[in-house]
């Protein structure tokens, strides 16, 4: 069970490193969604410190959205999904190492580019911190609940757009949490902690379901 | 197929239990309650017999949409798929309707059509969520793969609407240490609340009524190629 895990998630990493361009695309789309929004709003300091934690969350929700057509898109094209299913192990295991393989490439690179973002919006070090810690807690829950949503949309005409529709409501949760400890660590004596609580609480959930329920979407998408 | 014959024979009588339960509760919330609530509210509070009816509508159909999808999933019925199917749309309808006439009654109690507020919130993120199951549902071509696809989203819906809603009503952890609103029903008038219970009851009807008028066109369209269709009244 564990050895299939562990192959599955090797494999998933090194075809997204013979692909290098994939996962640059995504950066670099949400860099550039974050240096729209001082064109568009206006560069005054006060400013920029109000809307970071908002724009630095709907720019990773919509990075991660983006990035969730090649979570299994690939797979499903070259009859490679199907073989998965057919094999011994759980799906749900490897529908797990898919998930951490998405994550490692689309989401971690989020996180550490979150200082660079911390520079544009002229915010404070332990504020830069913060944004690192709830990006590092809530991106790996927008790709589990992703994973479900590409599943369930595998292979239909449109598919993109109809996923934004699907999981962008799903990801409010975090986007006022993530958003929320963000504006809570600018503001003195105010405690981060629950927040951070908030956003644990919702990664073990999402680590105990979407495995699951997105084995269970496949399974209905191939059948 | 016994359902198919008895919704046709049911639809009629929730149409007119639906026109008569209205009517009456409309009735008796404009002309048998006062014409202005204690908090200064004028006439235009009386928008709430629609108003909180649609709203509590939409909150119980997706109850029943995700009742109907659950048993679906499990009994692997057909049927129960059509009916949540059914259910989705009306319980949209009832969505939009609580939405607008909030816009309308906000405008004129609290001078603006829509503010933040976590009520109106939570059913704009309902209707999104109503949408998206619609969504998904149309997109796909193969019935099968649609209704159970469908039915998966409402349970996930299920497990993370709650979550929404206390993260819209509580958008700070340090301010709430617990989610508590107060339900206002208590101190509504024992007059206006019987205005908006029966006309609660009318729009159940409504809803009853629409939602089997769809199941049977949703059937029809299903079952197009069979026998027992083409021996109908209604498709020759």
């Amino acid at each position: 069970m564990m050895s299939a895990f562990w192959v599955l998630l090797k494999r998933d990493l090194l075809l997204a490193l013979r692909r290098r361009s994939e996962i640059f695309t995504v950066l670099f789309f949400f860099l550039i969604v974050i240096s729209l929004f001082p064109l568009g709003v206006g560069s005054e300091d006060a400013t920029l410190k109000k809307i970071a934690p908002g724009v630095v969350w709907i720019a990773a929700l919509l990075a991660s959205t983006l990035a969730l057509d090649r979570l299994f898109a690939n797979d499903y094209l070259d009859g490679t999904l199907e073989q998965l299913t057919l094999a011994p192990q759980s799906l749900s295991v490897m529908v797990f190492a898919k998930m951490i393989a998405h994550w490692l490439l689309t989401g971690l690179p989020l996180v550490l580019i979150a200082p660079l973002v911390g520079l544009f919006y002229h915010l404070p070090s332990n504020t830069i911190g913060v944004m690192m810690l709830v990006l590092l807690l809530g991106t790996p829950v927008l790709s589990m609940i992703g994973a479900i949503a590409a599943a369930l949309t595998l292979g239909l005409r449109g598919g993109g757009v109809l996923v934004s529709l699907l999981v962008l409501p799903l990801y409010i949760p975090v986007l006022v949490y993530g958003a929320g400890a963000i504006s809570a660590s600018m503001v003195e004596g105010l405690s981060i902690q629950p927040y951070l609580l908030l956003l644990s609480a919702f990664m073990l959930l999402a680590l105990i379901f979407s495995p699951w329920a997105t084995a269970a979407a496949l399974k209905i998408s191939l059948e | 197929m016994n359902f198919y014959p008895l919704a046709g024979k049911l639809i009629p009588i929730f149409w007119l239990a639906a026109i008569v339960l209205t009517a009456i509760g409309l009735y008796w919330g404009f002309f048998k309650t006062a014409d202005a609530m204690d908090n200064g509210m004028k006439e235009y509070y009386r928008i709430i017999y629609v108003h909180v009816a649609s709203a509590w509508m939409a909150m119980w159909l997706y109850a029943v949409m995700v009742a109907w999808a659950m048993i679906g999933l499990i009994f692997n019925t057909r049927l129960s798929f059509m009916m949540a199917s059914a259910t989705a749309i009306t319980g949209t309808i009832m969505t939009i309707i609580a939405l607008v006439t909030g816009a309308i009654w906000g405008k004129t109690s609290w001078g603006t059509w829509w503010d933040w507020d976590p009520k109106l919130t939570t059913f704009l993120i309902l209707l999104f969520v109503y949408i998206g199951y619609i969504a998904l549902q149309s997109a796909i071509d193969d019935t099968r793969r649609s209704d159970k696809a469908s039915a998966l989203l409402a349970l996930v819906g299920l497990a993370i609407v709650p979550v929404i809603y206390y993260a819209v009503n509580c958008p700070d952890p340090n301010q709430c240490a617990s989610l508590h609103q107060e339900s206002s029903l208590k101190r509504v008038e024992s007059n206006i609340l019987i205005g908006m219970l029966v006309t609660t009851l009318g729009f159940w009807m409504y809803s009853f009524a629409t939602i089997l008028m769809r199941a049977r066109n949703i059937i029809l369209e299903r079952e197009r190629n069979t026998s027992w269709v083409s021996k109908l009244n209604e498709v020759n």
